[in-house]
């Protein structure tokens, strides 16, 4: 296979991904990684340097979107932007510590949690009782409802902060947005109401991608003609799948997305171990 | 108009994505250099071997940038792409300064010293 076939290839499946990802709110980088690593046999350090990069793309291209709606809370996720960038630099630093198949089996573990949290049911269940740490920390707001606006204060603060650190070092260590583990820090730890967790989420995914790409890309694991065609294709599928996305029938491409995921995590496990 | 939160996110939100597609904008004209280049098999992905000197500093991509070099260009799109979300929370410190909230001036100044010191130093 040529450069030229190689990037064009890449960057259709790219799309796939970027497009499926926005379409079952799954995001498309949790899926780029074994995309790669197994389709196109990449090393798996170049794959995590790719799906970084793309994750901060996607991020960053939803973000404007996302304001409109209203929900998003930018003290919010300021203050757990702390939990999760320290995550992610840690996190980083793991990669160039710990063996390839121990990143693989952990990454395949996350795929198989992804999965299964996309078809959970939502919580939705907002207490108003107020966490004496949240109001000092101004952790509150107000969301348009269908019957006027609707306060929220955060509760469980140091567990829903913790829940960041590890979804920033996850981040870090397996180049991906983390969002499901940030989507549960706030919505199940800190009871907030579930549109606010997902709005937010992507906000602090492009923040926390971006404390570990110095380290990624000091290290050599942005390979510029690598990332090119998936970056392009990715931003492009999940551009256009936010246009999609008012039109289409979710729940069942959730469920046929959502096996995919977990297909791709049995491999990357059973990979990984017969790798050890 | 006065300074309040939806404000800093509609502001935040138009950077972001004008910093993306700026990225992407960059990435793809290095990339179709690129590929009127280089017509060779596809390159080694499968083994680890890290990137070039050339790619790895601020000052090398800039002189590979001027002399036209086509990675270099695609490495500087994707540093621009690096510094969009760094660039949100700049802009957070600047209106939360303008709401006159010292707490979360302080909060966003920590997580940009953060970002600061993993792009630099770590």
């Amino acid at each position: 296979m040529n450069e030229l076939w190689f990037a064009v290839i890449l960057c259709v499946s790219s799309l796939g991904a970027g497009l499926l990802g926005a379409l079952s709110g799954l995001g498309g980088g949790v899926v780029i990684v074994p995309l790669l690593t197994i389709v196109f046999h990449v090393d798996i350090h170049y794959a995590i340097g790719a799906s970084l990069v793309s994750v901060i793309a996607t991020s960053s291209g939803a973000a404007a979107a996302y304001v409109r709606e209203g929900f998003s809370n930018i003290r919010v996720g300021m203050f757990l932007e702390i939990a999760t960038t320290v995550g992610a630099v840690v996190g980083a630093w793991l990669t160039t510590r710990v063996p390839t198949q121990a990143i693989g089996i952990i990454f395949g573990l996350v795929l198989l949690y992804s999965a299964y949290s996309s078809l959970r049911m939502r919580h939705e269940e907002i207490t108003v009782k107020p966490d004496p740490l949240a109001l000092r920390l101004k952790l509150q707001g107000e969301m348009p409802t269908t019957d006027g606006t609707q306060a929220y204060v955060a509760q469980r603060v140091p567990l829903g902060f913790g829940l960041m650190w590890v979804a920033g070092a996850l981040s870090g260590l397996l180049g991906i947005g983390s969002g499901a583990v940030k989507v549960i820090a706030m919505d199940q730890a800190m009871r907030l109401p579930f549109k606010v967790s997902t709005t937010t989420s992507n906000f602090m995914i492009g923040v926390t991608a971006a404390a570990s790409a110095g380290l990624y890309w000091r290290s050599g694991y942005m390979a510029p003609s690598l990332v090119m065609p998936v970056m392009l294709g990715v931003l492009a599928g999940s551009l256009l799948g936010s246009k999609l996305l008012v039109r289409a029938q979710v729940r069942t491409l959730k469920i046929v997305f959502s096996l995919v995921i977990v297909a791709m995590g049995i491999e990357m496990i059973v990979k990984s171990v017969k790798g050890f | 108009m006065t300074w309040n939160d939806k404000r800093i996110e509609t502001l935040v939100g138009v950077m972001l994505r004008t910093g993306v597609l700026l990225a992407a904008a960059v990435v793809l004209t290095g990339g179709v250099l690129y590929l009127a280049q280089n017509r060779g098999p596809r390159p080694d992905y499968e083994h680890f071997h890290g990137e070039p000197a050339r790619l790895m500093s601020l000052s090398a991509i800039g002189h590979g940038v001027m002399t036209g070099d086509a990675r270099s260009i695609i490495m500087l799109g994707l540093l621009l792409l690096i510094a969009t979300p760094v660039a949100r929370v700049g802009m957070c410190i600047v209106g939360f300064l303008m709401e006159r909230d010292k707490l979360y001036v302080a909060v966003s100044s920590v997580v940009m010293a953060i970002l600061v010191y993993s792009l630099f130093f770590h």
